[in-house]
């Protein structure tokens, strides 16, 4: 027969405070190995999460469309026609949250000073407002007003390069699609910033219909940029554009655009687990040594409880409710402490120090802690059944125990 | 329930070279509702019996039957179970749980046996009254004296009304008031209930209120005697 739960937590409970000071030490540690589980995957969840937002925001959007070389060869000659009927159906369609087509080509940006290799954005002003560009982040002057506008916005860094300053011009040069020379000067309007300063010195913006003037390619475009509702699943809304387009045609979701992002994303599902297992096998060591020194210093009285008719199931359930205890406090402890050190910094924690190495990874300079409900059960799901298991071992040596023996040992 | 047999019992122990005789091929028939004193100088190998027939030590050899089943031959569970429901057990040293308070250690048997929370109250508080522990229940076992806390044990082992106890030296550490109110007891529950009391002892005291005293030396069973008990 086993005593009742109630019976049993009860000297579980007292059992615990027995030798205080180990419980309490035991305790903390526990605490902390069950904060440092949630707090660290919080920001590092932030920071991946930060990296695949960059990373979506500096393609732009979930889902891109190109001319089946483009992605090979980012020239004009691999260019798509505007969207037909079929393709804007789609893409006004409850799917997709904004879009913009775009001329995007390597061009060299030139002031009176210096000269720089570019990616030259043909933009709608409205489309690329609404696909992530934030107006904002004009630094100085103002963003194209149009397509037709004949302005240029160059990044913050870009000007630093070029040596220039709002109102100059510059002289932008591309190939059309006869391999000819295409250039034109434009006047600086506008200034931008962003979060990498890879963006400020890759990417200069100009009004779309200038630019497709530019290079003589009439209506054509180089890509469309498809923003949906939820990052982690665009397969659903690139299969729905595909559908519509010539199987020639070129569609990618972000995860193929960017492999390393989603690589990274697949990893740190993996990686959280294994933090968290690495973290509580160091813990697990201090649980056996408590649990086994508890034990050890109540021999006599797991021999009385077997003499008085308690069964060995009986006693290794009895250690292991101690031990289910010890883990829920400091479980409960650690996530207090976790949630207490998570939710003040929601706004962020400025980590401009060190912001050239993290921008070689592609995340910004403020960190944004992410504490997900999974990640949260899985520290504790992981510290429970872990612990539990680490347990079993001294619980079996006490249910061992010979009633005779261990009366008599002193 | 508990007519005792045992035949030819063995037990042996290694001390270095040596060998000990615990049991030394000991012969007994014990009736139901009997009230025996064990008796014997130290060493003679009254605990190693009563811990064989209590299952709480394997034999190295021999057959003990408790109502015609073979004790020796019981696995870990069945004999914990034969201990929870069937057996009270008094022991040398007071062996408390020292984390649970006077009523607690008393209802600890109760608890593990499923008797509910009134039942168990109730009889604790009426054993630990006629051992004279009223107004102690609450405290641990550190809070009490050496008598005290044989009483809250002997309470223990008999307060699920077992058919068969078995007593390691009861009486030490009991004041000859509160031995006599004890083995008092113990007669009642034995005249009463039909309690069959094994009980080993030293003291000449409680030999007195036996009816049957075995003598032990070395293992052996040297005398085995009827007499009028008090």
């Amino acid at each position: 027969m086993a005593m009742p739960l109630k019976a049993m937590s009860v000297l579980a409970w007292r059992n615990l405070w027995r030798n205080y000071r180990r419980t309490l030490i035991m305790l903390l540690a526990i605490t902390l190995g069950a904060w440092a589980m949630i707090f660290m995957t919080a920001l590092l969840r932030g920071m991946v999460d930060d990296m695949v937002k960059q990373g979506i925001a500096a393609l732009p959007g979930h889902v891109q469309v190109h001319a089946a070389a483009y992605r090979d060869d980012p020239s004009v000659t691999h260019s798509l026609p505007a969207p037909g009927q079929a393709l804007l159906r789609v893409l006004n369609g409850p799917q997709v949250t904004a879009w913009s087509s775009r001329v995007k080509v390597p061009a060299m940006i030139s002031s009176e000073y210096d000269n720089r290799g570019v990616f030259l954005l043909g933009v709608d002003p409205a489309e690329e407002l609404s696909l992530g560009f934030k107006a904002a982040d004009i630094v100085e002057g103002r963003f194209l007003e149009g397509s037709d506008d004949t302005g240029v916005v160059v990044g913050r860094k870009m000007l630093q390069r070029l040596e220039t300053r709002l109102g100059n011009r510059v002289v932008l040069m591309s190939q059309d699609p006869d391999n000819a020379i295409a250039d034109g000067g434009f006047r600086i309007v506008g200034v931008f910033k962003a979060e990498l300063e890879s963006r400020e010195e890759g990417y200069v913006y100009a009004g779309r219909d200038a630019v497709q003037k530019m290079l003589g390619i009439g209506s054509e475009i180089s890509e469309i940029a498809v923003l949906g509702h939820d990052y982690k699943t665009p397969e659903k809304l690139a299969a729905s554009i595909r559908a519509v387009l010539p199987p020639d045609v070129d569609v990618k979701t972000w995860r193929e655009l960017d492999p390393y992002l989603a690589t990274m994303m697949r990893v740190m599902n993996g990686f959280v687990l294994v933090w968290m297992v690495v973290i509580f096998l160091a813990l697990s060591f201090g649980l056996v040594n408590t649990l086994m020194m508890a034990v050890f210093e109540r021999v006599r009285e797991i021999g009385l409880m077997r003499a008085l008719g308690m069964r060995p199931s009986a006693i290794l359930y009895q250690i292991l409710v101690e031990s289910l205890m010890l883990l829920a406090l400091g479980l409960l402890a650690g996530n207090l402490l976790a949630l207490g050190t998570v939710m003040p910094l929601r706004d962020g924690i400025d980590i401009s120090a060190v912001s050239q190495g993290l921008e070689m990874m592609g995340a910004s300079s403020v960190l944004y802690p992410v504490l997900l409900w999974p990640d949260l059960l899985l520290a504790n799901a992981v510290v429970i059944t872990l612990g539990m298991i680490t347990s079993l071992l001294p619980a079996w040596r006490a249910a061992r125990y010979r009633p005779v023996e261990a009366l008599t040992r002193t | 329930m508990s007519s005792i047999s045992c035949r030819d019992l063995c037990k042996y122990y290694q001390q270095g070279d040596a060998v000990i005789k615990g049991l030394d091929h000991v012969d007994l028939e014990i009736e139901q509702g009997a009230f025996i004193c064990l008796s014997g100088p130290s060493g003679s190998g009254k605990t190693t019996l009563l811990n064989a027939i209590g299952g709480l030590d394997s034999l190295d050899s021999g057959e003990i039957s408790i109502d015609g089943q073979r004790v020796d031959q019981l696995g870990k569970a069945a004999l914990a179970d034969l201990r929870l429901y069937h057996i009270g057990f008094v022991f040398q040293a007071y062996n408390l749980i020292p984390v649970l308070s006077a009523r607690e250690n008393v209802e600890f048997v109760m608890q593990v046996q499923g008797v509910g929370a009134a039942e168990r109250k109730s009889r604790s508080s009426e054993i630990l009254r006629e051992v004279g522990l009223e107004g102690m229940e609450n405290r641990r076992p550190a809070q009490l004296s050496g008598g005290q806390q044989q009483r809250v044990a002997v309470a223990r082992a008999i307060v699920s009304q077992p058919k068969l106890v078995l007593a390691d030296e009861p009486t030490a550490n009991l004041d000859s008031a509160s031995m006599k109110k004890l083995m008092a007891h113990f007669r009642e529950l034995n005249r009463v209930h039909k309690v069959t009391f094994l009980i080993a002892t030293h003291d000449q005291r409680v030999m007195e209120w036996a009816e049957r005293r075995i003598s032990m030396v070395d293992g052996r069973v040297v005398s085995d005697e009827l007499q009028q008990a008090c």
